[in-house]
């Protein structure tokens, strides 16, 4: 699993390749906590090279977006979901947890 | 049958789902159907690891692979502590942010996306068997 990270004036952008599972979900957990511990809320995560996520993965998400929205001070929204992945999400009921944009540019734009 | 058996650890997660789903491709599973059969196994194999092993490196996983031309018969054996699934409780996929519990979502996965999900578990060990049948 690759990790990559973009700062905008008014969000961040977090961008991942390949698989996130037990092994590699507390790598991106951590990526996630770095950003909440300099005061950035306001999180898109960019799952266009996500080629699979397990329960671990999701895991993250969730305590991301808590911890992102805690005090209405920001929230984590997805964008750029292949379809496998966006039937996990729907499954695991996480669709009406996340804003999900079909392009980077229209997440950014939504802070 | 093909039989192979992995180190009880996240870094075998891959290797495990490429053995499976090599398996599974060669009976004619693809897209969608064949990401199922990766995620019910990378689910129960992870849950060997946390909760049967409660840790890695502390056991093997087995895999055995059974195909005939309507089915993928999976099984995975461990040898750590007795799992019952009945104690693990439902996720409430309603539930709002604040309350989501964030455990449950593994065996749920696993029991919507395959066609059989039988646990087995006697004093020696968990035997998981999984079975996805190739729809026409």
């Amino acid at each position: 699993m690759e990790i990559s990270k973009t700062q905008y004036k008014r969000c961040d952008v977090i961008k991942v390749e390949g698989r996130i599972d037990s092994a590699s979900a507390p790598q991106l957990y951590e990526e996630f906590n770095k950003l909440l511990e300099e005061n950035h809320f306001h999180i898109v995560f960019n799952m266009t090279d996500v080629s699979f996520i397990s329960s671990a993965g999701l895991r993250v998400l969730i305590s991301t977006q808590k911890n992102c929205k805690r005090f209405n001070r920001g929230e984590l929204v997805l964008s750029n979901v292949p379809e496998n992945i966006k039937a996990a999400l729907d499954l695991a009921g996480f669709t009406a947890l996340f804003k999900i944009f079909d392009s980077e540019v229209a997440a950014v734009g939504n802070f | 049958m093909k039989t192979l058996t992995f180190p009880g650890s996240y870094s075998s997660l891959v290797k495990i789902g490429e053995f499976v789903t090599q398996a599974a491709k060669s009976i004619g599973f693809d897209g969608f159907e064949l990401y199922k059969i990766e995620t019910a196994v990378d689910e129960a194999c992870s849950n060997i690891i946390e909760h049967a092993y409660g840790q890695e490196n502390i056991g093997d996983i087995v895999v055995s692979v059974v195909t005939d031309l309507e089915k993928i018969t999976i099984t995975l054996t461990d040898f750590g502590e007795p799992f019952d699934p009945k104690y693990v409780k439902q996720p409430d996929l309603d539930a709002d942010l604040e309350v989501r519990e964030d455990h449950g979502l593994g065996i749920y996965m696993m029991k919507q996306w395959m066609d059989v999900v039988i646990f087995d578990t006697n004093q020696e060990k968990n035997v998981l068997t999984l079975v996805k049948y190739l729809k026409d």
